[in-house]
C-alpha cells in the first residue's frame, strides 16, 4: 500500500488547475459556480476549449482522438475541471456511445462519428428508458423492423435527457421477440432530424428542462447504422453500464456543492453572525463534509480495484447510492441556507441575460430548484433500491 | 496511489491471519477474556516471538519500523477476529510515544522490552474531568530536587491494571484546558503513591483508574520536551486512532459477513429470511457502512504523519467520527437481522457489536470528533 499521491499525479493536478484557470471563459464559470443555468453554447464551447489542448475525451485511447489517461489521472481531471468551474462534459457521446462505437462499431461507424463527438459537432443523446421499461430496462418495447436496407422504429423513448439538443440519439430497440427479453435487441444509431421523430419536453421539479419523451413514427434508419450484429444489443449495452464508471461517484459535482455551500452560509447572516459560525448549521456541514472526503477515498480505491481488473461493480453500486446521499443532503443544506430566500422562485431568472427585478439575495435564486432537481441522484443510472439489489446478490449472495 | 499489499504487508497479513484463524478461535478468545489480567500471557509471548511487538519500534531498537499503512494491515485482522490482547496501548501508541519523544537511554532501555513483550505499558491521558480531551489535564507534576512529585486522577487507562510502565500526562505549568504545559512521565505502578484499581469494560477489555498521590519520580521519568508533551501525545493517539479505525474495519466485515451467512441459512416462512427485500436491503447498508469506513481508515493512515498538523487533525478526526458512526450502523442491524439470537451472549454478532461500541467510546467518539472537525471549519 502507497496511500501518497505520486509526484507525477501532483503535477498533473497542476497542470489542469493552471489551464482551467487561465482557458475557463469568466461567463461560464459564473453561472457554473452560481449553480445557474447552462445552455448548449456553453457545454460546447468549454468542449471545444479542451479539444484544442488535446483534452476533449479523457477516458479514450489516443488512437481515437483521446488522451489514454489512466483511472486516477480522469478522476484527477474532473476533480480539477469541477473545482474550477467548468461545466460538466456531457457523458453521452464521451462516455457512452463513443466507448461503444469504439469497442464494437464498424470502422465506417468509427470514422463518421468519433472526431465529431470530440468537438460536439454531434450532440448525442441516450435513448433507454420507455414509460414501461425504467429499471426493468430489458422490457423495453420500441421495435424496429427491418425492410430492405433501412430500419423502421417506432416507439417512445423517455426521460432523454437534452434531446431537443441533440444531433444524434442511441438507442435500444427491439428486433425480436421470440427469444429472452435481453436477447431481441439491438443498438441503433439514429439521426434526430429523420422524418417521424417528435421531441416532447418534461418540466421536472426545478422547473428545468432537461429531460424529454422522443416518438418514433415510422422512422427510417439505414441498416449501416446499426452497431455490432443485430439481437446483440443488450451486451453492448451492458458494456456501456460498466465504461467510466468512476462518473458514478459525482465527486466532482458533490465538491462543487460543498464549496458553494460554504460560501453561500459565509454571506448569509443569522443573528448577526455569518450562518457559518452557527454550530447547528456547522455541525451540518461538517457532516457532509466527512461524509464526502471518504467518498472520494472510496472512489480512489475503486479507481485502483479496476485498474487491477478486479471486479469493482457491487463497489460501484455503493458509491452510486452514497453520492446520491450527499448530494440530497447539500442539496437541502444549500436550500436552508438561504432561509426564507429559498421560497421566491422563478426560473426565468436562472437563465442567461435575466434583467428583472430580484427578490433577495441572486445567490438564493436556483437553490430550492437544486434541492428539488438533486433527488433524481437516488433515481437516475439505476435507483438507489436497485443497487441495493444488486450489492444484496453480487457481494452477500442473498 | 497503491491499495494492493506489498510483498512484506502481504507477509504480515498472512503471519497476523494465522495467528487469528489458529490460535484464536471463539473459545479461545472467551479464555482470554475470563483470564485475571483480561488476556494471556502465552499469546502476548506469541506476538513478541513473532516481531508483531515490534511493529512500530524502530529497526534500531530491534522492530520493524512499520508504516501506519502496516498497522492498519494488523489491525484489521485483530479487529476480525476481536482479539482482547493489548497489542494497540503497547505496540502502536506506546512505541509511537517512546519512539517519538524518549531520549536514547529510555529508548535503549525500554523500546526492545516493548518489543519482546517484557514490560507492558499503558497510556493514561483521559481524566474524569476531561471527558475525551486530551488537553484537559489537572494532574499536576511539581519540579523537585532530583526528580518530580505528581498528584491527579487519571481515568479509563486501558489495560492499567497489568502495566509496568504507565505513561502519565500531567501538566508542568498552565491550567486544565491549556494545550501547552503538558508533560509526560513514564511511571511504575508499584511506586509509592500510585494507586490502581482495574474494571473490565462491555466489550471484553480491561480498563483502570489511576490515582496519583505525592507520587516521587526521579528526572530521568520525564519523557520528552517538559511543557511540550501534548503534540507528541495527540500525535500518538492519533496513530491510535488510525489503528481502532482499521480494527473497527476487520470487526465490520466480520459482521457483515456471519451476518449474510445467518440471512442465507436461517428459515422462516418456508424459505431463507435472506430472499426478503427488507432484510436484503438493510444487509446492503451494512456494506456500504463498511466500504466507507474502510476508506475513511485508509484516509487516515494517509494523513497519520502529515507535517500539517491541523490537516492530520481534520483527516483523522472525520475518520474516528465516520467509523464510529458507522461501526453503530452495521452493530445495531446485524443485531437486528439477527432477530431475536442477536440479542444473545452466545451468538458471536453481540460480540462484535459491543467491540464496535467500545471502539467508538475510545480516545474520542464520533460526536467528539465531528465537533474537532467542526471547529476547524472556515
Amino acid at each position: 500500500m502507497n496511500l501518497q499521491p505520486t509526484p507525477e499525479d501532483i503535477a498533473f493536478r497542476a497542470e489542469v488547475r493552471q489551464f482551467v484557470r487561465e482557458k475557463l471563459p469568466a461567463d461560464i464559470r459564473e453561472r457554473v459556480v452560481g449553480l445557474r443555468r447552462i445552455e448548449r453554447e456553453d457545454y460546447v464551447r468549454w468542449q471545444r476549449i479542451l479539444h484544442e489542448r488535446g483534452w476533449a475525451a479523457p477516458g479514450w485511447p489516443v488512437e481515437f482522438g483521446g488522451t489514454g489517461w489512466d483511472a486516477t489521472q480522469r478522476v484527477i481531471f474532473e476533480q480539477e475541471c469541477f473545482a474550477g468551474g467548468a461545466p460538466r462534459q456531457m457523458p453521452f457521446g464521451l462516455s457512452m456511445v463513443g466507448p461503444v462505437i469504439q469497442a464494437f462499431g464498424s470502422p465506417e461507424q468509427k470514422a463518421r462519428f468519433l472526431p465529431r463527438i470530440l468537438t460536439t459537432d454531434d450532440w448525442w443523446c441516450q435513448g433507454y428508458s420507455e414509460p414501461g421499461a425504467g429499471s426493468d430496462l430489458a422490457s423495453l418495447k420500441t421495435r424496429a423492423v427491418r425492410r430492405g436496407d433501412k430500419y423502421v422504429v417506432d416507439g417512445q423513448k423517455i426521460w432523454t435527457s437534452f434531446a431537443h439538443w441533440a444531433d444524434w440519439i442511441f438507442c435500444l430497440v427491439r428486433t425480436s421477440s421470440e427469444a429472452r427479453a435481453q436477447e431481441g435487441i439491438s443498438f441503433l444509431l439514429i439521426d434526430m432530424k429523420s422524418p417521424g421523430i417528435t421531441v416532447r419536453p418534461i418540466r421536472t421539479l426545478d422547473g428545468g428542462h432537461d429531460v424529454n419523451e422522443v416518438f418514433f413514427e415510422n422512422v427510417e434508419v439505414p441498416v449501416e447504422n446499426i452497431v455490432g450484429e443485430e439481437n446483440k444489443g443488450w451486451t453492448y449495452a451492458k458494456f456501456l453500464l460498466v465504461h467510466e464508471r468512476s462518473n458514478i461517484a459525482g465527486i466532482g459535482m458533490c465538491k462543487r456543492l460543498l464549496t458553494r455551500l460554504k460560501d453561500v452560509a459565509r454571506r448569509e447572516m443569522r443573528r448577526g453572525r455569518p450562518l457559518i459560525e452557527s454550530p447547528r448549521f456547522r455541525d451540518r456541514i461538517a457532516k457532509v463534509e466527512m461524509e464526502l472526503m471518504a467518498h472520494e477515498w472510496s472512489l480512489m480505491r475503486m479507481v485502483a480495484a479496476e485498474r487491477e481488473k478486479r471486479d469493482a461493480g457491487p463497489q460501484a453500486s455503493a458509491l452510486k447510492i452514497r453520492s446520491s446521499e450527499i448530494q440530497a443532503e447539500l442539496g437541502q443544506l444549500l436550500m436552508d441556507a438561504v432561509g426564507p430566500y429559498a421560497l421566491p422562485y422563478d426560473e426565468l431568472a436562472l437563465a442567461p441575460g435575466y434583467d428583472g427585478p430580484h427578490a433577495g439575495p441572486q445567490h438564493a435564486e436556483p437553490l430550492a430548484g437544486v434541492y428539488f432537481d438533486l433527488r433524481k441522484v437516488a433515481i437516475y443510472g439505476g435507483t438507489n433500491e436497485v443497487q441495493k439489489n444488486i450489492i444484496a446478490k453480487m457481494v452477500l449472495g442473498l | 496511489m497503491d491499495f494492493s499489499l506489498s510483498d512484506e504487508q502481504r507477509m504480515l497479513a498472512d503471519l497476523v491471519g494465522r495467528f487469528v484463524d489458529k490460535d484464536y478461535g471463539f473459545e479461545a478468545r472467551k479464555a482470554s477474556v475470563a483470564a485475571p489480567e483480561g488476556f494471556l500471557r502465552q499469546h502476548w509471548q506469541t506476538l513478541a516471538d513473532t516481531g508483531l511487538l515490534g511493529l512500530n519500534v524502530p529497526e534500531a531498537h530491534g522492530g520493524l519500523g512499520g508504516t501506519p499503512a502496516d498497522t492498519v494491515v494488523v489491525m484489521e485482522a485483530f479487529g476480525r477476529g476481536l482479539v482482547v490482547e493489548p497489542f494497540l496501548h503497547n505496540a502502536v501508541v506506546a512505541a509511537r510515544l517512546l519512539a517519538d519523544a524518549g531520549s536514547p537511554a529510555q529508548q535503549q532501555a525500554l523500546l526492545p522490552a516493548l518489543a519482546a513483550g517484557e514490560r507492558l505499558f499503558a497510556v493514561a491521558c483521559l481524566e474524569p474531568a476531561g471527558r475525551y480531551d486530551l488537553w484537559h489535564v489537572d494532574t499536576r507534576a511539581q519540579a523537585v530536587d532530583g526528580g518530580w512529585v505528581l498528584d491527579g486522577a487519571k481515568c479509563t487507562v486501558h489495560y492499567g491494571d497489568t502495566a509496568d510502565v504507565l505513561v502519565v500526562s500531567a501538566r508542568t505549568a498552565g491550567s486544565a484546558g491549556d494545550r501547552d504545559g503538558i508533560s509526560l512521565f513514564l511511571v511504575d505502578p508499584k511506586a509509592d503513591g500510585v494507586h490502581v484499581q482495574g474494571f473490565p469494560t462491555f466489550d471484553g477489555q480491561r480498563v483502570a483508574e489511576v490515582r496519583l498521590d505525592g507520587v516521587k519520580l526521579g528526572a530521568d521519568a520525564l519523557l520528552g520536551q517538559a511543557g511540550g508533551g501534548y503534540a507528541v501525545l495527540e500525535h500518538a493517539i492519533d496513530h491510535g486512532i488510525v489503528a481502532l479505525c482499521a480494527e473497527a474495519v476487520g470487526a465490520m466485515q466480520q459482521l457483515v459477513d456471519l451476518t449474510a451467512e445467518y440471512l442465507r441459512t436461517r428459515k422462516q416462512f418456508g424459505k431463507a429470511i435472506g430472499s426478503f427485500q427488507a432484510l436484503q436491503h438493510r444487509a446492503a447498508e451494512m456494506v456500504i457502512s463498511v466500504e466507507q469506513a474502510r476508506s475513511a481508515a485508509l484516509m487516515a493512515a494517509a494523513h497519520a504523519d502529515d507535517a500539517d498538523a491541523a490537516e492530520r487533525r481534520r483527516v483523522v478526526s472525520a475518520a474516528k467520527s465516520l467509523v464510529g458512526r458507522c461501526g453503530r450502523h452495521v452493530g445495531e442491524t446485524a443485531t437486528q437481522l439477527h432477530g431475536g439470537m442477536g440479542m444473545t451472549d452466545e451468538m458471536l454478532s453481540g460480540h462484535y457489536f459491543k467491540r464496535l461500541t467500545g471502539i467508538d467510546k475510545t480516545w474520542g467518539d464520533s460526536e467528539h470528533h465531528a465537533e474537532l472537525f467542526a471547529e476547524t471549519l472556515q
